[in-house]
């Protein structure tokens, strides 16, 4: 009888490890640094997608290895490698930072690994490096502030004053807001970036009041954001001169706004792909359960990290946990057929998503929480202008 | 050119240079008196400005948590030379330096650990929180008016400290001659930590100034202690008054340079290469100019006479 019992459970043990994979992710963000303030917002919506999967994609187990890239290039370089060699992952994900991804797409693509960007979204990436093991989860850098210059038109403003970061992305920014802005910009100024990043804009806002533009257009993500708008409204601004923003404004910058009382953020416009109002089932339960969580609102790199961790579970089912066949997961990436909190959107020939893009207000909701809620769809079914210049069909 | 516009720029480059003086004295005198390298002087920095904005949250002023917040930093600074410097003065530079930098190490953590890594703004009562009119065109943040004002008499405050007075004497004794100080039945130890903390105040006190501008973060201190350092070395090490002229030098030139060098470079080259190329000189443009000064004059501007 023992040996029958034995046997059994001999027969258990290799069936059951034999189907159920184990699948490791590699995920890289900003753990240090104030830029870490985005970094522990995606870090918490990946924990919650695992949670909401029961930590399984199908019957295989799933698990996250995080990674820090000190919001530097070569530190980010440095994690990829890491993760590859040293802990095995089988796929990588995550990126804030254009020049981050940029500067590790290589050691994961070289290592015929699947690789999927869950905010940079860099023009270079889209275009002449495009990649088959290369997917975005969130968007290419240059559509939101191209729907912000949709916007622009359609509210007939007809001059700018743009500020940026002088990074990847920030030149993108720049360059995706001139591509549909028919008006003209009268002074733009790319300011140092990185960790020692310029965070005194005084001489900038100076130049920005005399220029006699009708608005002021930036994009400064992350920490920077509450102290530029807080230098906006120090220097009286904001009646001379509109702020429009891209991913300045957001989930992570709103509260301490709030704390602030920079009353004056409130009812001011951005775009975005998503929304925490947008109205789909998968996105009420993952806004809901956040807050429940973690007490405030997710942001939008919140957002795309949970549907990073979704998009790559329905990868690892549709290859039953065999992560070897990296066509078949590329297959089922490309088709993303999951339950996206942006609703549902397709993919591009440069596996750039072809997504709506919204306007979004921010208000005061009912508990008294400032959040924004989306008041027109700019872009319906966007494609980024670089998918022309991939060579994937 | 633009006139009004200039004098703007001038005035935001004063406001740079004295918060840049209040980092920059603290580490001279530590540097050219005590011969102590302290990379940890912008975490004094960095953690005045987070102490200021957990006091004003619970205060609910912001004046009295900069009153408050203050002491305690010269205090940090008193322990921080008690505890971590003094064993280190008999040591060489590089001893100085990785201690130092394993205390920045520390700090920061720490600071992660209290405050998380978010960053804390720090509100502003309305009565700072506006505008001046200085003239019909000329419009400044009341706030930057007050660092410039708070900044300059807090640098001739230190010069007449250091220039006129008994402790500034005994300062200046102990630069010169250490045991002959002592010999005379001066506490160059007590001394020593009394320059150690008063610097660590001014620093403090810059952190809390410039918190309400660019809020208070993990890691400020590293970015202005390398702008601090090439301050005091144009200045020359250990002169309150070189480390004056150079931090305001040093603030109006990158000022300037952020604000007029594409305008410079379009009149030579294309737009879109005096686009591209602006910011990457403005942002060298420091160290550009500490370049040219040493070349002429290798000890700094103003360097102390007696070492």
């Amino acid at each position: 009888m023992k040996k029958v019992m034995a046997a059994i459970i001999f027969c258990n043990f290799v069936v059951s490890s034999a189907v159920a994979a184990e699948i490791k992710i590699g995920f890289v963000t900003t753990l240090t640094t104030p830029a870490a303030v985005i970094g522990e917002d995606m870090k918490n919506a990946v924990n919650l997608a695992l949670e909401h999967l029961n930590g399984k994609a199908g019957s295989h187990k799933i698990e996250v290895v995080f990674g820090d890239d000190g919001f530097a290039p070569d530190t980010g370089k440095q994690v990829t490698d890491r993760l590859l060699k040293q802990d095995k992952v089988d796929i990588i994900a995550g990126y804030i930072w254009s020049h981050v991804l940029l500067a590790s797409r290589k050691s994961v693509l070289d290592a015929g690994k699947i690789l999927i960007s869950s905010n940079a979204g860099p023009s270079q990436m889209a275009s002449k490096l495009c990649h088959e093991n290369f997917f975005s989860a969130s968007w290419q850098n240059d559509q939101t502030p191209m729907a912000m210059g949709e916007v622009f038109n359609k509210a007939g403003i007809k001059s700018l004053y743009i500020m940026a970061p002088n990074y990847a992305a920030g030149k993108d920014m720049v360059a995706g807001i001139e591509r549909t802005f028919k008006g003209q910009v009268v002074g733009k100024d790319l300011t140092k970036w990185g960790a020692d990043a310029q965070l005194d804009f005084s001489a900038e806002l100076a130049k920005a009041k005399v220029s006699g533009a009708d608005g002021l257009f930036v994009f400064y993500p992350g920490a920077a954001s509450g102290a530029f708008t807080k230098q906006y409204h120090q220097a009286g601004l904001k009646d001379l001169l509109p702020l429009y923003s891209v991913f300045t404004i957001d989930g992570i910058s709103l509260p301490k706004l709030q704390a602030a009382n920079f009353s004056g953020i409130v009812g001011s416009k951005v775009t975005q792909q998503w929304d925490p109002s947008l109205d789909n089932q998968a996105n009420k339960k993952f806004v809901n359960d956040f807050k429940k969580q973690f007490g405030k609102y997710p942001s939008f790199y919140a957002a795309q990290s949970y549907d990073t961790i979704n998009m790559i579970a329905s990868a690892v089912m549709a290859v039953d946990g065999d992560m070897s066949d990296v066509a078949g997961l590329r297959s089922a990436l490309k088709s993303a057929n999951y339950n996206s909190v942006r609703g549902k959107y397709s993919y591009g020939n440069n596996n750039f998503p072809i997504q709506n893009f919204y306007l979004r207000e921010v208000v005061e909701d009912s508990d008294g929480n400032w959040t924004t809620e989306v008041v027109d769809t700019v872009f319906t079914n966007h494609q980024d202008p670089f998918a022309a210049d991939c060579k994937l069909k | 050119m633009d006139y009004t516009l200039l004098l703007i720029q001038v005035l935001n480059g004063l406001q740079l240079g004295v918060l840049l003086f209040l980092v920059a004295s603290g580490l001279t005198l530590v540097f050219g008196i005590l011969d102590f390298v302290n990379l940890a002087h912008g975490s004094i920095y960095m953690l005045g400005a987070f102490v200021c904005a957990s006091l004003t949250y619970a205060l609910d002023s912001y004046l009295l948590a900069v009153i408050l917040a203050l002491p305690i930093i010269g205090i940090i600074g008193y322990v921080f030379e008690v505890f971590l410097a003094r064993p280190l003065y008999s040591r060489d530079h590089l001893d100085h330096v990785l201690g130092t930098f394993g205390a920045i190490l520390v700090i920061d953590t720490i600071a992660h650990l209290i405050w998380g890594p978010a960053g804390i703004a720090i509100p502003l009562p309305n009565y700072l929180d506006g505008q001046i009119k200085i003239s019909e065109n000329i419009e400044l943040p009341t706030f930057r008016v007050l660092i410039i004002i708070v900044g300059l008499l807090a640098a001739f405050g230190l010069l007449w400290l250091v220039n006129f007075t008994r402790l500034g004497m005994l300062i200046r004794a102990g630069a010169s001659n250490r045991t002959m100080v002592s010999a005379l039945g001066i506490d160059i130890r007590t001394l020593f930590a009394i320059v150690f903390a008063i610097g660590a105040t001014l620093a403090g006190m810059a952190g809390m100034l410039i918190a309400p501008i660019t809020e208070a973060s993990l890691g400020m201190g590293n970015n202005v202690i390398i702008t601090a350092f090439v301050v005091i070395i144009v200045g020359g090490i250990g002169s309150v008054k070189g480390a004056l002229v150079a931090a305001l030098l040093i603030g109006l030139i990158d000022t300037l340079g952020r604000a007029f060098l594409d305008d410079f470079f379009k009149i030579f080259m294309s737009t879109a290469a005096a686009e591209n190329s602006a910011p990457a000189i403005s942002s060298m443009s420091i160290y550009l100019i500490m370049a040219l000064i040493l070349s002429f004059k290798p000890n700094g501007l103003f360097p102390p006479r007696l070492r």
